[in-house]
């Protein structure tokens, strides 16, 4: 098993070296969030009384922010938020969205059309404005931030998930597992969710880049993550957007964290997308 | 044609229903409800002991419908909004409608100017990328949208600003003025943020006229279309271009979404008093019928977006119509 693990990465290694390479970058910031104490070199929250508002130095490697704070510290602690908000709300909406799609694209009929429905409704609402008004009917804060966000996710897992399963209902070796008196559950979880997997795992990976954009939305419009925990879109929103005119690294280093994850995340999201799913190689990356 | 229009304007109803009760339930599950503000607000909560009874406070709650049972207070809403009545805010007692009307216009224009500048930006740049594939302008325009798409728009928000004030000593007008009162201010409060956005947007419109055009300049009737000795402007913009349409069509409707997020960013960044700033300040406020408006409002309209985009896909492909 390991060993088939371990050929099948380096397939995708030698196939796609960019998403490689992103994919790496990715598990890179996981190390980061997971042993950000000693890479961080400073507590996010400790105040350095009289540093406020210095430039990068060997002391500050990114400088300090309004109240005396090192930004590498608060970039490091909040790739934890980043790490937290691209895994779990998109891994929970995923398997929802997976579940609910492939009940509804298999059985068809009155349910499918009632989560049609609902899908149509719940799409309807603008993400940024539906996060908003749930992080506000349940306080920010980071649970919050999570479940909003796992919640903008679900319907778009579902769509995908149904158009999958449609033609796979249809398709000549279901009919055949039909005929064999093969049971719903058999049929489900034997032979159409394995060639699921792919497509759920693509877009699993491709939402990775939208959650944590939506949480640093939410974060800078203040409704997001509270202090004294530190998120990257927390840092540029108050005070700290207020001295970006004297102390301009307060505000590039959170946006080229942003950037750099959300890149790797696009990047190796699509090429999981090309390599899993050859009908679209090489039309788009 | 027909047909299929009235199809999808029933398929609409069911649609319009969950999103009113959603947002009506979603609204009244809000903690703390807004007499609690209210009051605090005044000073009357926790100022001083009887500064405020519960009478006094059971007289509010009523009068402000708050004592009603849901069901209720979900049909006296509908009934309301029907005859173009949203309430009144909670806080000022204004009516919502007119908050709404006054949010509106600022908003809308700030998407149709940032939707216009994607547009203009995207099928140029998807064009050239799909058919000069792997060469330096491809990679020039794939890295320009890379940057759109990476880049949270409320940091290029920021950063823009900051560039502004330093490099060029310019400001952004602080004040809003409607673009019938004095188009030439209006248009300078709204173009950076429009650009901005539109920047943001035209990024994945260009990824997708990108993958669409790639995609139908490899079938054959664009070989044919070579073969018959067309020069590339025909074969591109009249063959090509034509059929990989519908696809892009799709992303205009997915982008509404992306859209009014990003105008709630940009009219806090630039002060805009449109909805997206309407709908944080109503939030912190637990003004509820102002924000049930607001998500109504927005939400109304990306359903008929929809249904605008779907009936399109009638109008531009004749196979979508009998399906």
């Amino acid at each position: 098993m390991l060993a088939l693990w371990s050929a099948g990465l380096v397939r995708f290694a030698r196939r796609q070296p960019v998403g490689a390479a992103s994919g790496a970058v990715l598990v890179a910031v996981v190390l980061i969030a997971v042993f950000a104490p000693t890479v961080a070199r400073y507590e996010p929250t400790q105040v350095f009384r009289g540093e406020a508002l210095l430039p990068p130095s060997s002391s500050h490697w990114l400088g300090t922010d309004d109240v005396g704070r090192d930004v590498w510290a608060r970039i490091i602690f909040g790739t934890r938020i980043s790490v937290t908000v691209g895994l779990v709300p998109v891994t929970i909406a995923v398997l929802l969205g997976w579940l609910i799609g492939l009940t509804s694209g298999y059985f068809g009929g009155w349910f499918d059309l009632l989560v049609q429905r609902v899908i149509d409704a719940w799409i309807a609402f603008p993400t940024l404005i539906l996060a908003i008004t749930l992080a506000a009917v349940m306080k920010p804060g980071i649970q919050n931030v999570l479940i909003a966000i796992t919640v903008i996710f679900i319907p778009g897992a579902v769509r995908v998930v149904r158009s999958v399963t449609l033609p796979l209902t249809e398709s000549p070796f279901v009919e055949a597992a039909r005929a064999l008196g093969a049971s719903h559950t058999r049929i489900l979880l034997r032979h159409i969710l394995p060639n699921t997997v792919a497509v759920v795992l693509i877009i699993g990976s491709i939402s990775i880049a939208g959650a944590i954009l939506t949480e640093s939305g939410l974060s800078f419009l203040g409704i997001g993550i509270q202090p004294p925990t530190t998120s990257w879109g927390q840092m540029l929103s108050g005070s700290g957007r207020a001295r970006l005119n004297d102390a301009p690294w307060i505000g590039i280093a959170p946006g080229v964290a942003i950037g750099i994850v959300v890149l790797a995340a696009n990047l190796f999201g699509d090429a999981l997308r090309d390599h899993l799913d050859p009908r679209l190689r090489g039309r788009d990356a | 044609m027909q047909t299929y229009i009235a199809k999808r304007l029933l398929l609409v109803l069911p649609t319009l229903f969950l999103v009113t009760t959603v947002t009506f339930l979603l609204v009244r599950a809000m903690p703390g409800d807004v007499l609690m503000a209210r009051l605090a607000e005044s000073g009357l909560l926790g100022s001083s002991a009887g500064g405020f009874n519960d009478a006094e406070r059971e007289a509010l709650r009523e009068r402000l419908g708050l004592n009603d049972p849901l069901p209720i207070q979900y049909v006296k809403w509908v009934g309301g909004i029907a005859t173009g009545d949203f309430g009144e805010s909670l806080w000022n007692n204004q009516p919502v409608a007119e908050v709404i009307g006054n949010a509106l216009p600022a908003t809308l224009q700030l998407g149709v100017m940032a939707l216009a500048l994607a547009w203009l930006l995207a099928l140029p740049l998807g064009i050239i990328s799909a058919v000069r594939r792997n060469t330096v302008r491809d990679y020039a325009a794939r890295f320009i949208t890379i940057g759109g798409i990476v880049l949270p728009d409320f940091w290029v928000g920021v950063i823009v600003i900051l560039l502004l004030s330093k490099v060029w000593n310019y400001f952004p007008p602080l004040l809003f003025v409607g673009l019938f009162d004095d188009p030439r201010a209006n248009l300078e409060k709204l173009i950076i943020p429009a650009l901005i956005l539109g920047f943001r947007l035209s990024a994945i419109g260009a990824r997708m006229t990108r993958s669409a055009m790639l995609e139908v300049l490899g079938s054959d009737y664009i070989r044919t279309a070579w073969a018959k000795g067309l020069n590339e402007r025909s074969v591109v913009m009249r063959h090509a271009l034509r059929n990989s349409v519908l696809p892009v069509i799709t992303v205009l409707g997915a982008q509404l979404s992306i859209l009014i997020g990003g105008t709630v960013i940009m009219e806090t960044l630039f002060v805009i008093p449109g909805m997206g700033r309407l709908a944080i300040t109503s939030v912190t406020a637990r003004d509820f019928p102002l924000i049930q408006a607001n998500v109504l409002v927005l939400s109304v309209f990306v359903v008929f977006a929809n249904l605008l985009v779907d009936i399109s896909y009638g109008f531009v492909d004749p196979r979508i119509r009998y399906s």
